[in-house]
């Protein structure tokens, strides 16, 4: 931010059975995809910053969930078996 | 995410106090709720449970949902002796999660040979004590067994409502503890603050059973700091 990038961040507000990472964890993207921290054990993050882009460009928060449940989920891969919801949402 | 609130909460974690992101996840607002901060009604009751247990959660409270991330500083354990308690204390600090540093200045104890891995300082309590400060979050066994070098960090302690505060030594030597205290004008309650004898009663007899006993009373004073903590930021409101 301080260098003047555009910056999102994503955090797991919720899970249900096994899942990598607690609530309150929380992953940092900026416009040009670099990420820091995790929301899963890297099974889901390609997901996350690809919909973190639009957030930023479009500013308006979103709730993204993963699980077994979901098609595209075992496509990038929640093979814990574990369901998580991300919060998406740009600073400021 | 205001990036205010961002630079707030930040500065809370910096300065080891808990502090709280609320997130209307309705509207996407959020602010920044502070230990001890009055927030009323169900939501308050939420803010104080998640103080306590230290987790972040989601809550529905009359139809909207809201997001509380916790920051709850890490645990830190200073043991003030470096004895043979503390040889064992140190690995199962580091096992239970616990940033654990000790202090002695005696230096024929505190040796880097005899405490592999671990913060230690072979200098006078009050020294360090000054340049790094206890805080609530931080919990404090003394166990040198000598008054001129545990009194110095019990005083401090106390002063800094650490949620834990221990003291090796029989009844007969912390009666003489207490005494000393009182004369430096510690009330009875602050006093009745300390664990002595130190550590849970599991009938310890080896320094590495009476380490276990010490480890498990801080982590249950741990546990249960809600109260301890609540009254030190109103008596220092």
């Amino acid at each position: 931010m301080a260098e003047g990038r555009d910056v999102a961040i994503a955090t797991v507000v919720e899970t249900w059975g096994s899942a990598p990472r607690p609530v309150g964890s929380h992953l940092v993207i900026d416009e040009a995809g670099n990420f820091e921290g995790s929301v899963s054990g890297g099974c889901v993050e390609g997901s996350v910053i690809a919909e973190a882009m639009d957030v930023i460009s479009q500013g308006t928060p979103r709730m993204l969930e993963f699980g077994v449940a979901d098609e595209t989920a075992w496509q990038v891969g929640l093979s814990c078996g574990g369901r998580i919801k991300v919060y998406v949402e740009r600073l400021g | 995410m205001d990036p205010y609130c961002l630079k707030k909460l930040n500065a809370e974690r910096q300065a080891r106090r808990a502090a709280l992101l609320l997130t209307d996840l309705g509207d996407g607002r959020d602010r920044v709720i502070k230990e001890g901060d009055p927030v009323a009604g169900l939501l308050g009751d939420a803010v104080r449970q998640a103080f306590l247990s230290g987790k972040s959660s989601l809550v529905e409270i009359e139809g909207r949902s809201f997001f509380l991330n916790v920051h709850v500083p890490p645990p830190r354990l200073v043991v003030i002796g470096a004895v043979h308690i503390s040889q064992a204390l140190a690995p199962m600090a580091k096992i239970a999660g616990y940033d654990m540093e000790i202090i002695d200045p005696r230096t024929a104890f505190a040796t880097p040979e005899r405490f592999p891995d671990i913060k230690l300082f072979a200098e006078w309590p009050q020294d360090i004590l000054e340049q790094r400060p206890l805080d609530p979050y931080t919990a404090v066994a003394v166990v040198t067994h000598d008054p001129k070098i545990d009194d110095q960090a019990l005083e401090r302690a106390l002063q800094a409502g650490c949620f834990y505060v221990g003291a090796l030594g029989s009844r007969k030597t912390h009666a003489k503890r207490v005494e000393r205290l009182k004369a430096l004008g510690f009330s009875e309650d602050e006093i009745a603050l300390i664990h002595s004898p130190i550590g849970l009663d599991i009938g310890a007899a080896s320094p590495a059973e009476i380490a276990v006993a010490v480890m498990a009373e801080v982590i249950k004073a741990f546990r249960a700091r809600g109260l301890q903590t609540a009254r030190h930021l109103e008596k220092t409101a």
